[in-house]
């Protein structure tokens, strides 16, 4: 997050509203982040957490009567919210590409894979078909699908999950974009498939040098190929630091949660899963103040009210977090969870210890305690 | 693990699905067969939770399906409590159906929109002629919802009015209804959020416990069947290539493609990343035209010349675990494939 080069795409305080009859839902709720050329930044969430919302709106592909969308996309200067349908059409597919998460149904069965990839060298060069065919088998080879003089003829239909995820990236990286967004690009492959898609992705971004943003609700995932991650949550950045910190020293109880409750191959088996209580939040009539708090388990009175904002963790600039647990509790619940106490032997360390009658008067960051 | 143990709840001897492909519209000649289950051999003991895992098209849903008779085997054996199941019809696997039942992988389209929760998790009884009297129906079904975490006054709500982990709860509240012996479940978890999916496993679990029963746990997720399984069997194209207990497998792989499966698994901690990952190359041949012999040899980093001829067995390893392999991994191999937590006792 350190600004020694410009970068090529900025999120400022983003939002995405769309009115439907139930109300209006706050999809995307003021969100701002920024992706430099040759970096990769993961944007991790569950299902409804705004996360694609926000890379659909990108891609210009949010535009409708319904939607409301403010704030700023500024891209190489431009904003891509305010500029007109032929210009965005003009930046989609061509600088910015984007790659889906099931790749069956976002490939047209009726039409050859081959033809699928040159629509759109076609629709942006101007070049003969036959140099974009050639064009197509070289990118089929550069995302490593065997026999690609064959392969090009071919239908959807043809291809594994695998071949038709890598058409995709092909696809994606026709027109040489400056910035690649995968969509959960991995979600529907096997492991296996998956580690050599993953791998496909760094190797591209690095002869490319694109930059990368990652969409995903599985760690595991960004912990590999991301350099920064923003966690979100109800439409909002929860967290928001480099990969290693994030794992290392993570500060958001929803970012806990999201850690302590997936089982993983290099923890201790017999370690009990911390489930998060309760489920994702409505966007419609979201909770009142910390979006997180009615699944939260550190939750204070004050918390119900205040609205906690995207702010550094003292002494690192580059690490923020929006809770209102004091910086110090929030480092010593993580040492606690950690070594395998569960959140609710750590509650202590949140309630102020003499009487919770305070609670409602006591600043939340004199609530802390120990 | 022989053939007669008294605790062996399902014995399960050379088990074959072939799915025939056939051609032509009213004259319907064969003229293939997808081999989704070729030849697998394993007990399941009384009380312990199996787990099967491999990727796509390995025939691991095809098993879970044949073991519980949804699809009739085309030849081998299956025992339940020593009795053998795939000549039981009518009346007879009616009964022994309630000593089984299934939990699916998709909480939407495996419950019916039109009726409601409690009908759903009722059904059971109704199929089956038990607690007739609507009353005693009715609080039973209630205790099933509270068991599994449901609220009992969400009896006359509708599936849509749940959310996908509530939904899986129904599921498993359907299944423990007739308080079965053995529950398979295929991928219970894997269409489900990620916090969610933790509080199902642990249902699960406590079920187990609580109950006494037997699981038959199928993933794709190397890191949910370490959790949950006590045995692990690998399959790879209808066969089973590794089969050993929970410690062994994840401590000590024998089979390179357990290996492959193990060094796939992304790891949610940058600094456990760093072992070297053994990515396997291509992807998963077809099961009507298997490879010969050994059917990883194709995509292995150890496929020698006879791996293409001579078929390797289920043979047992030094370390409790079962392999099927001419050259199995050797230590120095594993741990390359393991995350560097799980390898520290191999070097």
């Amino acid at each position: 997050m350190s600004t020694d080069q410009a970068p090529l795409l900025q999120v400022e305080d983003l939002k995405v509203e769309f009115k439907t009859d139930d109300g209006i839902v706050h999809a995307v709720d003021g969100i701002s982040y920024s992706v430099k050329a040759g970096t990769t930044l993961g944007i991790v969430g569950e299902s409804g957490s705004g996360k694609s919302v926000t890379s659909l709106t990108t891609m210009g592909l949010t535009r409708s009567r319904s939607t409301s969308v403010s704030g700023k996309i500024l891209f190489e200067g431009k904003d891509l919210t305010t500029i007109s349908a032929d210009e965005i059409r003009h930046i989609r597919g061509n600088e910015i590409a984007m790659i889906f998460q099931d790749p069956l149904s976002s490939l047209h069965p009726f039409y050859k894979v081959g033809a699928q990839i040159s629509e759109g060298i076609l629709a942006h060069r101007s070049v003969s078909k036959a140099a974009a065919r050639d064009r197509t088998i070289d990118l089929l080879e550069m995302v490593g699908i065997p026999d690609p003089h064959r392969r090009v003829d071919q239908y959807p239909h043809e291809f594994s999950g695998g071949m038709r995820q890598r058409a995709m990236i092909a696809m994606a990286l026709a027109n040489e974009p400056k910035l690649l967004i995968a969509d959960e690009p991995t979600t529907a492959l096997d492991v296996t498939v998956q580690a050599q898609i993953l791998a496909l992705i760094d190797d591209l971004q690095k002869r490319l040098g694109m930059a990368v943003i990652v969409i995903t609700h599985d760690l595991g995932v960004v912990a590999q190929i991301a350099d920064e991650i923003a966690v979100m949550y109800a439409g909002r950045i929860v967290e928001h630091t480099d990969t290693r910190r994030l794992f290392s020293a993570p500060q958001h109880p929803y970012t806990w949660g999201l850690l302590k409750s997936i089982p993983r191959l290099d923890s201790p088996r017999d370690e009990e899963l911390v489930p998060i209580q309760g489920r994702p939040p409505s966007l419609v009539n979201r909770p009142s103040g910390c979006f997180f708090h009615p699944r939260c388990p550190y939750l204070l009175e004050d918390h119900k009210r205040i609205d906690p904002k995207l702010e550094p963790v003292p002494g690192d600039v580059d690490h923020q977090v929006a809770c209102l647990l004091p910086d110090a509790t929030r480092r010593e619940i993580w040492q606690g969870l950690r070594a395998g106490k569960t959140p609710e032997e750590l509650r202590a360390l949140v309630e102020p210890p003499a009487a919770t009658v305070a609670a409602t008067t006591v600043p939340p960051d004199q609530g802390g305690g120990v | 693990m022989s053939a007669t143990s008294p605790e062996a709840l399902i014995e399960v001897r050379d088990l074959v699905k072939h799915f025939p492909i056939t051609s032509g519209i009213i004259f319907q000649r064969k003229v293939g067969a997808v081999k989704a289950v070729d030849g697998i051999s394993f007990d399941v003991m009384k009380g312990e939770t199996l787990g099967i895992v491999g990727e796509t098209g390995c025939g691991k849903s095809t098993t879970a399906r044949l073991i519980v008779r949804l699809l009739d085997v085309t030849s081998g054996e299956l025992r339940f409590e020593g009795e053998d199941m795939t000549k039981l019809k009518g009346a007879a696997l009616k009964a022994r159906r309630r000593e089984m039942q299934m939990i699916f992988q998709d909480p939407y389209s495996s419950l019916n929109p039109r009726k409601t929760i409690g009908s759903i998790i009722a059904e059971p009884f109704a199929i089956h002629g038990l607690l007739k009297s609507e009353g005693e129906r009715k609080k039973r079904v209630q205790e099933l919802m509270d068991t599994v975490g449901l609220n009992p006054e969400h009896y006359n709500r509708y599936p849509h009015e749940f959310s996908g982990g509530q939904r899986q709860r129904i599921g498993v509240a359907r299944a423990i209804a007739l308080e079965p012996k053995l529950l398979v479940a295929d991928e219970p978890v894997s269409a489900l959020d990620v916090s969610i999916q933790a509080q199902v496993l642990n249902l699960l679990r406590q079920l187990q416990r609580d109950m006494g029963l037997t699981l038959i746990f199928i993933a794709h997720d190397l890191s949910v069947v370490r959790h949950m399984c006590d045995r692990i069997a690998v399959m790879y194209l209808g066969k089973i290539v590794e089969l050993a207990p929970n410690e062994s497998l994840y401590g000590f792989p024998r089979h390179p493609y357990t290996g492959a499966l193990m060094s796939a698994v992304p790891v949610p901690d940058p600094a456990g990343t760093s072992h070297e990952r053994q990515i396997l190359t291509g992807d998963v041949p077809s099961p009507a035209n298997p490879p010969s012999a050994c059917r990883f040899h194709t995509r292995c980093s150890k496929a020698q010349g006879r791996c293409a001829e001579v078929e390797p067995l289920l043979e047992d390893m030094d370390n409790g675990t079962q392999a099927a392999c001419h050259f199995p991994l050797t230590p120095e191999e594993a741990a390359l494939r393991l995350p560097p937590a799980l390898a520290s006792g191999l070097v």
